[in-house]
């Protein structure tokens, strides 16, 4: 579809913005609906939609398949250090109180970290799942 | 540290699980696979000697009391289940490398190791967590983890047992979420130990009764009951040996541990077993799986298809120590669960030996084979005779006390199908002894040689506990007598 | 119409029974292993809304403390359900990908058409054994 003047503009328009929303639903799912598995998934849309208009191979080249196959461990191992962090600082596993000084700080940036990590796997996960099932009749 | 034992008992599999993803390296994967198992087993022990000491323990997750938080529980019974499953991952690891290395292609075994983590880690997770929403998502973990490792079989029909696994699996788990969904709505709680406590006033409500009907139903599914089973010989069938091993040592009995566990310590044994005719519908089932299904094994002509069969036979003997539902009826129960793995285990890594040196496990491939692998066979032989049932060996314990629990209640009739169960168990078993020593050596099997010793030493460990068990029976009958004790409201 | 008004007030739970028993049934019925899987994704919906509909509570707003509010509708079936969601989608693309490599190993995704040829070695395994399979 790499011919189409309008599409080609118009995806090249979007996808910014789409990068932009997928951090405005990360980071706003603190007062609203939104967080990592949402923003992941919109990311990966992001990438999806550029292999749609220019092809897999194009798509591989910006987000190869290495980094997206190890996204997805990377993701989860960013949540399972933040509670390994817990039990470093004393705590139990998974223990935010005592991420930081003040238990509610803790809470936000425990949650945070984890939401990072959900976003790395979600992301990936979504993309490797359309990198598989794309490329498997060429 | 060692206040920290519950959670680190699922998260270091599951942190090697995802290095093994992250680095890449099979030989890499197989090390960390093998640390991992072994410091699982290490942590399990531990924390049965605790709770042996002090009683139950409870972690809370992330400092949330329960039953807002998850909970990590553990007593008796979990206990022993957590280390079962832990001893035999440890015992399979040192096994894997060149077994894996045989059946599975070079790029893909690092996802061997991964998944094979992420299974241990979810079973581990169902086996040790509090919280009835916590084991579904542990659950959906171990499942996933385990259709990826029966589709890495050799054969094509791996992938049809796989999928066929998917969709019975996922039934089976959606109908346990349906249930606890029921028992969620009647009682606010998703805290095993809080949601025991509330059901009493809501128990006889319709609502409950249907909960507990689609989780029996699940568990049920998931632990390969008679009528249920039709997902597990393929499967076993046709995934890679060291899968097979693992999962039929582990993977049903976690789901029967589950089983337990809501029958006993959500609804008690007084609602389970005399308001519902529960006891009725397990003895019957679980008859129908020793005498029908051991028969089936009988007839299979490709060994590992014919002890998948005979793994739901065996099953059959836990569900019905459940289904008696006295203090010796789920003793022999809970014993056959670690009896039933530690012998299964065995002949299946036998199997997977023989597989590795002649790459087939057919009965015609397979003649003969007993003089040129004799240590490999005759770890077949004496985990066979356990599974008949043969005194000096753990069959005869579990059996032994299923007997006595059958003629507690004056039930003669199924003292006899027992002993009937055995008597199929020995056709089978004979069958394989007779082809492996009796026949003339088929072109396969004519230039065998023994297993090497990373194969042959698991094997022999996991035979060896047959025997040992069977005859030291302290340390199972007896944590087995506790655990039932402790379900059944009598012992601490 | 006190009948009716029992229907009506349980909506939801009436959905709930029709996608459940539709889902199933599909699982069931088809040989198709695509439809089948559609129709386990269907199944699993039914538990979504079992579960999220009671969690909501008449005249409750979303569960973020405000001074101007005193009811909030119960957040934690969301959260449970956004768990089953995600597993729902892990297991549909698993088992998208295992049909796949099904079409390739047998060239067929109809049941009838693979279990109709089983494998040669008579080991039996070919045979017909999941759900509905004939």
């Amino acid at each position: 579809m790499k011919h189409d003047l309008i599409l080609r503009v118009g995806v090249k328009l979007l996808l910014p913005f789409m990068l932009l929303f997928a951090l405005y639903v990360q980071f706003h799912g603190d007062f609203g609906p939104g967080g990592g598995f949402q923003a992941g998934v919109i990311a990966a849309a992001m990438v999806i939609l550029y292999a749609v208009i220019w092809g897999v191979p194009a798509a591989r080249r910006v987000v190869p398949m290495g980094l997206v196959e190890r996204m997805i461990p990377a993701g989860v191992l960013i949540y399972a250090g933040t509670g390994v962090m817990g039990l470093a600082l004393g705590g139990n596993y998974l223990d935010y109180f005592v991420l930081l000084h003040d238990p509610a700080h803790g809470q936000e940036w425990g949650i945070f970290a984890v939401e990072a990590g959900v976003f790395v796997t979600v992301s990936g996960t979504m993309t490797a799942i359309f990198y598989t099932f794309a490329e498997r009749e060429r | 540290m060692t206040a920290h034992l519950p959670a680190l008992q699922v998260v270091v599999p599951l942190v090697a699980a995802l290095l093994c993803a992250l680095l890449r390296r099979s030989a890499l994967a197989w090390g960390l696979t093998l640390a991992a198992s072994w410091a699982t087993a290490a942590m399990a022990a531990l924390l049965l000697l605790r709770v042996l000491a002090e009683g139950t323990i409870s972690y809370h997750i992330g400092s949330w009391e329960p039953p807002w938080g998850i909970e990590y529980r553990i007593d008796v019974l979990n206990g022993l289940v957590l280390l079962l499953v832990a001893a035999v991952g440890a015992a399979i690891a040192p096994y894997a490398r060149r077994s894996v290395a045989a059946e599975i292609a070079e790029e893909k075994q690092v996802w061997f190791y991964t998944m094979y983590l992420l299974c241990l880690t979810g079973l581990l997770g169902i086996v040790i967590t509090g919280d009835a929403f916590n084991v579904f998502v542990f659950m959906e973990i171990s499942s996933l983890a385990t259709y990826v490792l029966i589709a890495l079989g050799r054969d094509r029909r791996a992938l049809l047992s796989a999928y066929q696994y998917l969709i019975m699996g996922t039934i089976g788990a959606t109908f346990y979420v349906i249930g606890i969904g029921f028992l969620y709505t009647m009682t606010g709680t998703l805290n095993i130990a809080d949601m025991a406590a509330r059901i009493g006033e809501v128990q006889s409500t319709r609502t409950v009764l249907a909960g507990t009907a689609f989780l029996t139903v699940g568990i049920c599914l998931k632990l390969a009951l008679f009528p249920l089973h039709v997902w597990l010989p393929n499967a076993y069938a046709y995934a890679p040996s060291v899968a097979t091993a693992f999962l039929a040592a582990t993977a049903t009995k976690v789901a029967i541990y589950l089983l337990i566990r809501i029958y006993f310590s959500i609804f008690g044994a007084a609602f389970a077993f005399e308001a519902l005719p529960i006891t009725e519908v397990f003895v019957v089932l679980s008859l129908a799986a020793i005498l029908g299904a051991s028969t089936v094994a009988a007839f299979q002509r490709n060994v590992k298809r014919m002890l998948a069969y005979s793994s739901v036979g065996q099953i059959g003997y836990i569900t019905l120590g459940i289904g008696l539902a006295s203090q010796l009826g789920l003793t022999g129960g809970i014993v056959h669960i670690v009896n039933h793995a530690l012998m299964k285990g065995a002949l299946f890594l036998a199997m997977g030996a023989v597989a590795y040196r002649i790459g087939s496990v057919r009965l015609d491939d397979m003649a003969g084979i007993g003089r040129r692998m004799p240590l490999t066979m005759a770890s077949f032989v004496v985990a066979g005779l356990s599974l008949i049932g043969s005194p000096g060996t753990v069959g005869f314990v579990s059996k032994w006390y299923l007997a006595l629990a059958a003629l507690e209640r004056g039930w003669w009739w199924l003292v006899a199908a027992i002993l009937l169960g055995s008597v199929i168990a020995l056709v089978y078993i004979g069958r394989v002894v007779e082809a492996a020593y009796f026949r003339a050596p088929a072109a396969a099997a004519a230039t065998a040689t023994e297993a090497p010793l990373s194969l042959l030493v698991p094997t022999w460990v996991l035979t060896a506990a047959c025997v040992w068990f069977g005859i030291d029976t302290e340390l199972t009958v007896g944590i087995a007598a506790r655990a039932a004790a402790f379900l059944l409201g009598a012992g601490p | 119409m006190p009948a009716l008004d029992v229907v009506i007030a349980h909506f939801n739970h009436w959905i709930t029974v029709v996608l459940m028993v539709a889902g199933l049934y599909v699982v069931v019925a088809r040989g198709n292993m695509v439809k089948k899987l559609v129709g386990l994704g269907v199944f699993q919906t039914s538990v979504y809304l079992l579960y999220i509909s009671p969690g909501k509570i008449f005249g409750g707003t979303a569960p973020i403390i405000d001074p101007r509010f005193t009811v909030y509708s119960n957040p934690l079936p969301h959260v449970l359900i956004l768990t089953a969601i995600v597993v729902g989608v892990a297991t549909l693309a698993l088992g998208l990908a295992l049909v796949v490599r099904i079409n390739e190993a047998y060239g067929s995704i109809e049941e009838d058409e693979i279990f109709g040829k089983p494998d040669e070695d008579g080991d039996g395994g070919g045979e017909s054994s999941g759900v509905g399979s004939r």
